[in-house]
């Protein structure tokens, strides 16, 4: 897989000094996740997302922009790629070609308080050219103020991509090994805690030409195939799916697929497709829970990251 | 007919003017007492116990409590919260506050925080919104609505009053005062800086002539509390959470100057109040960059740190650090709770708080010396060792790395925002407990560090079930755990309640509001309300005990008839 980083923009910089090297900056917005509740935290697998509150005003806020940086109008985008090349020449080598903080020390302009409360170089005019005394920003009273203005809108760009979370606008595709693992180890540790229940040639068959992608591949597997990716649930199959077995008092047992259980009802699903509920009092009736994946919830709690990673490569050859 | 009920009749009569809620306020020197008749502050009283003295409802009649009420609240100007037949009358105006664009769609009501009843008046809030209700059938006094300018609204923690006002925060960081009885605005001052992306959830806290509240962003920020001026909204002081200028505390704990003054440590939520000691002891929020490199290796003080600070002075006379350079969004912004104890023979005034990253804490709360630290997340798999002192120091190999850590808890933590409850007759401290287990992926490996929350994905892939749990602050010890059952979703609902009734009310992860037995955790009574979003409170009104609590946009308020 890969993710968008600024750094390898920075890595690149002696190269890119003044260069148009493909920058942040022409992606379109990303997709922004509503924010969640304490910074949520992902939802258990095989869980279905909470729905958003009603009413439609959610729906459509969602895409508004919340913040100032995001609100900004923006500039002509003559004048941000003008901005662009202005900045990594001037001030790339100190604050990063991405503006996310250089090697010579100076600060990230994106979550810069004078830069996020400037509107239109207004702020930020007067610090290139007077430049900051006591630190190693020469007053630059040489760039014209259109030139530092073309700048702040570069930057005030790059801003309105950051997330509202606070994440950083995407930058380069930089490509991230999910496949760090020894397959060789990882088959053996598949023998020992796995193959009572699996089988390569059997369920796994091909598992990663099903799975392709490492990560999900990873995920799919730890979680006993509920959860492929962070908000790609898989329904449970008949293999997987947790079942109850309930004794009325009068001795009739009923088992299916478990639908719902709290401390008051349990309610299963019947062979014939039909759902039915009995009220809970106690013990009274029996309910035996029974989940397929106790056997991954109990290696969960001893599974390594070595041996996560290497049965993952393991079962990447799977093809 | 009274005197009272005729006051409030009487505007009826020439609607559409606002309804005058019937709010007598509250003295500041009321608000430390343990609430009898009324819910006048965040906690109930300013120990974070969430502890009712109240017996009406107890572990034999709490099989009778039924609905008394419900209201369902409309957020925005659209207008018509309330029950009864109001609307047919065309309901109070909605008054408007705020400088935002009229188009800027409301968000829907969501009840996160407590609400607050005085004199027979309820006062709940959802983001950019107040509302008076009568407490005896929900129906609307007024509504107060502030047009945002955008922000995060993801909740609002309630209002604080002193004498006959109330004080909020927006989610655009404006500190607004309204009178009680009207809602009508006094002003409004500026909290946070908008531009910076702050956005502003928690419930003032009013001590003495203090009105207190704290910041929230997840933008690269210093966070802070401010202490307000009840009369003219000035800011008396301001504590900033991280080091913000050379020499200031801590600021060797991070590799830069610049690098604390971006690392937020955020107060999101209310804290507590020890009146002998005139210390405001609350939480703080995880460090930012949250989940990758670029705070070196130090402690990142003062971030998931207990943080006690004088009232009067604004400065700090202690701290005590529950999740030192955190590298998981594990804030440790909860509530805690103050209560008295006998540790080794001797009794101590003492302070308790169970954190986020599945660790719970017992400190004395005078000196901040610490006491205990016991781990009751079961699953919680993230310590390397722990400091003769009580100090968590977390195993490296945890943090997120490209091919993917397994970790306990969830980013979303073992608890979350739900404030805890305290009960000194069963000397328990019950919590929800949550044990999800995530593969945390660093998607962002710039050793210069990510921004806010960015550089990760994860996703989790189990849980090892969810509880509510009873704790023995004095050592640690969870007496016992009760199940959640259900796939997790809500469990534990909005947060605690327990009562002189040997009760702990709570939501469940089946949308049930369910009343426990205090000593042992067996459920004795639930009503299917749907997904509990707050945590309940108790008062006594007209000669009964009522439960009040939310699930979303409705309130649901409980007695017993019968």
């Amino acid at each position: 897989m890969t993710a968008r980083t600024g750094w390898m923009a920075v890595a690149a910089l002696a190269v890119a000094l003044g260069a148009t090297a493909r920058m942040a900056g022409q992606s379109p917005q990303p997709q922004q996740p509503p924010p969640t509740e304490g910074h949520g935290g992902p939802p258990p697998p095989g869980a279905q997302a909470p729905a958003p509150p009603p009413g439609p005003g959610q729906a459509q806020r969602r895409e508004l922009p919340r913040f100032p940086a995001h609100q900004r109008p923006q500039a002509d985008p003559a004048v941000i790629e003008r901005g662009r090349g202005l900045y990594v020449g001037n001030c790339g080598p100190c604050h990063g070609a991405d503006a996310r903080g250089g090697q010579l020390g100076g600060p990230n302009l994106l979550r810069s308080q004078l830069v996020l409360a400037d509107n239109d170089g207004e702020l930020i005019v007067p610090v290139v050219h007077k430049g900051r005394p006591g630190t190693i920003m020469v007053p630059r009273p040489d760039i014209a103020e259109a030139d530092v203005k073309a700048m702040s809108a570069y930057l005030h760009h790059l801003q309105a991509q950051g997330s509202n979370q606070g994440g950083p606008p995407p930058g380069e595709e930089v490509p991230l090994d999910i496949l760090v693992g020894d397959a060789k180890a990882g088959s053996a540790y598949f023998e020992q805690k796995c193959a009572t229940c699996h089988s390569t040639a059997d369920d796994l068959k091909g598992i990663a030409t099903r799975v392709p992608e490492a990560m999900a591949l990873q995920n799919v597997w730890v979680s006993g195939g509920r959860a492929a990716g962070r908000r790609q649930f898989r329904p449970p199959t008949a293999r997987s799916a947790v079942t109850a077995s309930i004794t009325l008092p009068s001795g009739e047992k009923v088992e299916g697929p478990l639908v719902r259980l709290d401390d008051f009802l349990v309610t299963i699903r019947q062979a014939d497709g039909t759902v039915r509920s009995f009220r809970r009092d106690g013990d009274v009736p029996a309910v035996v829970v029974s989940d397929p994946l106790k056997g991954h919830l109990e290696l969960l709690g001893v599974l390594t990251n070595t041996n996560m990673h290497d049965v993952t490569a393991f079962l990447a050859t799977l093809k | 007919m009274t005197a009272k009920r005729l006051l409030l009749i009487l505007p009826l009569l020439v609607l559409p003017v606002a309804l005058a809620g019937q709010g007598r306020g509250v003295a500041p020197k009321d608000l430390g007492k343990p609430p009898v008749d009324s819910w006048p502050t965040y906690s109930g009283d300013y120990s974070g116990k969430r502890y009712s003295p109240l017996t009406e409802i107890d572990r034999t009649s709490v099989k009778r409590l039924g609905l008394a009420w419900t209201a369902r609240l409309t957020a925005g100007t659209g207008g018509g919260g309330g029950g009864g037949f109001r609307r047919g009358f065309g309901g109070p105006p909605v008054i408007v506050g705020g400088d935002g664009p009229a188009d800027f769609p409301a968000v829907p009501a969501n009840v996160k925080g407590t609400p607050l009843v005085v004199d027979g008046t309820i006062y709940v809030t959802s983001p950019d919104n107040v509302w008076a209700l009568d407490a005896r059938d929900g129906r609307e006094f007024w509504h107060y609505f502030w047009r945002t300018k955008g922000s995060t609204p993801i909740a609002n923690r309630g209002v604080g009053i002193w004498n006959d006002f109330l004080y909020f925060v927006t989610p655009d960081n404006y500190f607004v005062s309204l009178e009680m009885k009207t809602g009508k605005e006094r002003w409004n001052k500026v909290h946070a800086d908008f531009a910076q992306q702050y956005f502003s959830t928690s419930a003032p806290i009013v001590v003495d002539d203090h009105v207190i509240v704290g910041t929230g962003n997840d933008l690269d920020s210093p966070g802070y509390i401010q202490n307000f001026d009840p009369v003219t909204g000035e800011v008396k002081w301001r504590f900033y959470t991280v080091p913000m200028k050379q020499g200031d505390p801590g600021l060797d704990t991070w590799p830069s100057l610049e690098s604390a003054r971006h690392g937020g440590g955020h107060p999101w939520l209310p804290g507590v109040y020890d009146p002998e000691t005139r210390l405001y002891i609350f939480g703080t929020g995880n460090p930012i960059p949250a989940y990758t490199a670029g705070r070196g290796d130090g402690d990142n003080l003062f971030t998931c740190t207990l943080v006690a600070v004088n009232v009067d002075t604004g400065k700090m006379a202690w701290y005590f650090q529950t999740s030192p350079h955190d590298m998981h969004d594990w804030d440790s912004a909860q509530t805690p709770v103050l209560f008295e104890g006998v540790i080794k023979g001797k009794p101590r005034k003492l302070i308790s708080t169970a954190a986020r990253n599945g660790y719970f804490f017992t400190l004395d709360r005078v000196t901040g010396e610490h006491i205990v630290t016991t781990k009751y997340g079961t699953a919680t798999n993230w310590v390397k060792s722990i400091d003769k002192n009580g100090t968590l120091r977390r195993d490296p190999g945890k943090n997120p790395i490209v091919p993917g850590t397994l970790t306990s808890p969830t980013s979303g933590g073992t608890i979350n925002w739900e404030p805890p409850a305290y009960n000194p007759d069963t000397k328990l401290f019950y919590v929800p407990e949550r044990n999800g287990i995530s593969i945390y992926y660093l998607t962002d490996p710039d050793p210069r560090g990510s921004m806010g929350l960015g550089g990760k994905e994860e996703v989790q892939v189990g849980n090892a079930g969810n509880f509510l749990t009873a704790i023995d602050p004095l050592n640690g010890e969870v007496k016992w755990r009760r199940p959640y059952p259900g796939n997790g979703f809500g469990a534990g609902g909005g947060g605690l309640l327990t009562t002189a009734g040997k009760l702990v009310f709570s939501g469940d992860a089946s949308n049930n509001l369910v009343a426990y037995d205090a000593e042992t955790g067996k459920p004795l009574w639930h009503s299917r309300i749907g997904s509990v979003s707050n945590a309940p409170i108790t008062y006594m009104l007209d000669g009964r005990q009522h439960i009040l609590v939310a699930a979303g946009d409705t309130l649901y308020a409980f007695a017993i008839y019968e």
